[in-house]
């Protein structure tokens, strides 16, 4: 039998605000445990909340930017569990109106489009910051826990997608979709190492054609978009597995091990959850004018949709460019930057940044705007090729080297000799070199065998440690055979 | 009764309280009778009253995005009953 998997995402993201979201506390990320923390944070009796009027703010732009209807009227509510990463015992949350509701996001896949509605996006406080001691970290076989509050209270904004994803591919173009619109927006660094996007994912699989759901796995601990794709593909495998066996999915939360690439039922509370929410008493209701919000719409930076058309109106960039080019913020404005220093063809840019680029990047794992390489320095590069100094292939050469170094790529040419040896005389010279050192394949090349040439030329290469002007290579060594 | 002991029972445990037979009993009852009392507002007529969001007609009480000052940790953390390397200590929790 053929199964549909069906995928809904919840994305977890820290507003990028300086205090926490009820109180004045620091929200600053890394430093020591238990320094960023007052009575309001930490559930003292007595201590009143008061909402962060920016974290508000930044929740409905995000509703603004992803197509929601905002909440006019909303309110919070209290979650009650208890677990040892709560202070209070409950979270401040909200339930039955969020500040924005029906949204959606567009994604462009390799060969087709989709549509991923957004159910709601609210507003609510992080949790603390558990380290487990014992049983090799693992909450699992732990002897005990240490909590840190500094985290506790960081103005948590929670999107929930609609169960509309049909592929660990789609799962990951939405998740970077709405991260680099969150990034445009400038509410949440989004940073997944240090935790503030953090993504969950609910998965069930049903026979194709069939509309009613099946029973659903929560997928957590997926850490990066890569954990999110292979977590999910891994589910899919497992679920239609016992599927095709007969067996019945059991609905529960799953660790995703990314060191051993499988997922495993996390132990959790026994009971099904009883959140019990109900309005909480400490906070009244927020009304918003209509006028406000408009002019929150019309304050929206450009977002990645719109920054998209422009490289392929304004810079003629082919759809499939434009769309990995907006994939984050920061490789867009590197982008940017670099055909604003350029004067030739943004394509050439985009080549280079698409390319070596981010091959170097993807496998030292660094991201754009921490690389050595900025665009002053692949400009320089391009330029050098450009007039003839270096060819394009001394240039992947020296790409490498600033990528390692960060020299600029004049002083890497000259302390490493780098330049393209264009002299007539010179070049003349080595192939003459090549034609007396070579006389088989001289003869063979006579006898008609057109892979000769390309050795003969390959040896020229060589002699001038691939600094020759290639077509002048090609040339002379045509004239003189 | 509306309330049963297992209601009782699931409420305790949502609460972390340990209740002895007796009190399962006796809390089941009085629980009712506040769930009766409570019950009366179903007498009434309330096809055109609004849900209350909040027992005072406030709303926006909002505060600007300003850092103030936080407690020292050894304040924070002078009430735990175990503390280590400057973290609240929790027993194991699964
Ligand atoms: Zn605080």
């Amino acid at each position: 039998m053929e199964f549909e998997s069906v995928i809904g995402l919840e994305i977890h993201v820290e507003l990028d605000t300086e205090s926490k979201m009820f109180c004045g506390c620091s929200t600053r990320f890394g430093e020591a445990p238990n320094t960023q923390t007052c009575p309001v944070c930490l559930g003292m009796p007595g201590s009143l909340p008061v909402p962060n009027k920016k974290a508000v703010e930044y929740v409905i732009r995000t509703g603004l930017a992803i197509f929601c209807d905002i909440s006019l009227f909303s309110q919070f509510h209290r979650k009650n569990y208890f677990y040892p990463d709560m202070p209070k015992n409950y979270q401040i949350s909200q339930y039955d109106i969020p500040l924005c509701i029906d949204g959606h996001v567009d994604l462009e896949m390799e060969d087709y489009a989709t549509t991923i509605g957004v159910t709601r996006i609210h507003l609510e406080e992080d949790t603390g910051k558990l380290l487990h001691i014992g049983g090799a970290g693992r909450i699992a076989g732990a002897d005990y826990s240490q909590v840190d509050f500094n985290r506790a209270g960081v103005p948590l904004m929670e999107i929930v997608s609609e169960p509309d994803i049909r592929t660990p591919e789609e799962a990951k173009a939405y998740a970077q979709k709405i991260r680099a619109i969150l990034v445009s927006l400038g509410v949440s660094d989004c940073n997944m190492d240090q935790g503030s996007m953090r993504v969950d994912a609910n998965i069930s699989l049903r026979p194709v054609g069939r509309e009613e759901l099946g029973v659903k796995a929560e997928l957590k601990n997926l850490n990066s978009f890569r954990s999110l794709q292979r977590g999910l593909a891994y589910e899919i495998e497992r679920q239609t597995k016992a599927l095709q066996n007969g067996e019945a999915i059991v609905q529960e939360t799953r660790h995703w091990d990314e060191t051993k690439n499988t997922t495993s039922t996390l132990r959790t509370k026994e009971y099904a959850h009883d959140y019990r929410y109900f309005p909480d008493p400490d906070l009244v209701p927020m009304e918003f004018d209509p006028e406000w919000i408009e002019g929150l719409r019309a304050e929206l930076p450009e977002l990645p949709d719109e920054r998209k058309e422009r490289y392929m109106s304004d810079f003629g960039l082919p759809a499939h460019d434009a769309n990995l080019l907006v994939e984050t913020k920061a490789t867009g404005d590197f982008f940017e930057a670099a055909v604003a220093l350029y004067g030739g063809d943004a394509k050439i840019m985009s080549n280079w940044i698409l390319g070596d680029l981010t091959y170097y990047l993807n496998s030292e794992n660094v991201e754009i705007d921490a690389g050595e390489v900025k665009p002053a320095h692949l400009v320089e590069m391009v330029e050098l090729i450009d007039d003839g100094t270096i060819s394009g292939k001394i240039a992947k050469e020296l790409f490498s080297e600033m990528f390692k170094t960060g020299k600029m790529p004049k002083a890497i040419v000259e302390e490493k000799g780098m330049t393209q040896i264009s002299g007539q005389d010179e070049i003349a010279k080595i192939v003459d070199d090549v034609i007396a050192q070579n006389p088989d394949a001289v003869q063979e090349f006579h006898d008609g065998k057109e892979r000769a040439f390309g050795f003969l030329v390959g040896q020229a290469m060589r002699l001038t440690k691939g600094r020759g002007n290639p077509q002048l290579i090609n040339r002379l060594l045509k004239e003189r055979l | 009764m509306a309330i049963s002991e297992k209601d009782v029972k699931h409420v305790a445990w949502l609460a972390r309280l340990a209740l002895s037979d007796a009190e399962v009993e006796k809390f089941a009852k009085q629980l009712d009778v506040i769930l009766e009392h409570a019950g009366k507002i179903a007498e009434l007529d309330t096809k055109d009253v609004q849900p209350t969001a909040h027992a005072i007609p406030l709303k926006n009480v909002l505060r600007e995005d300003k850092v103030g000052r936080c407690l020292a940790p050894e304040v924070a953390l002078a009430n735990a009953p175990h503390q280590e390397d400057q973290a609240f200590v929790v027993p194991r929790i699964v």
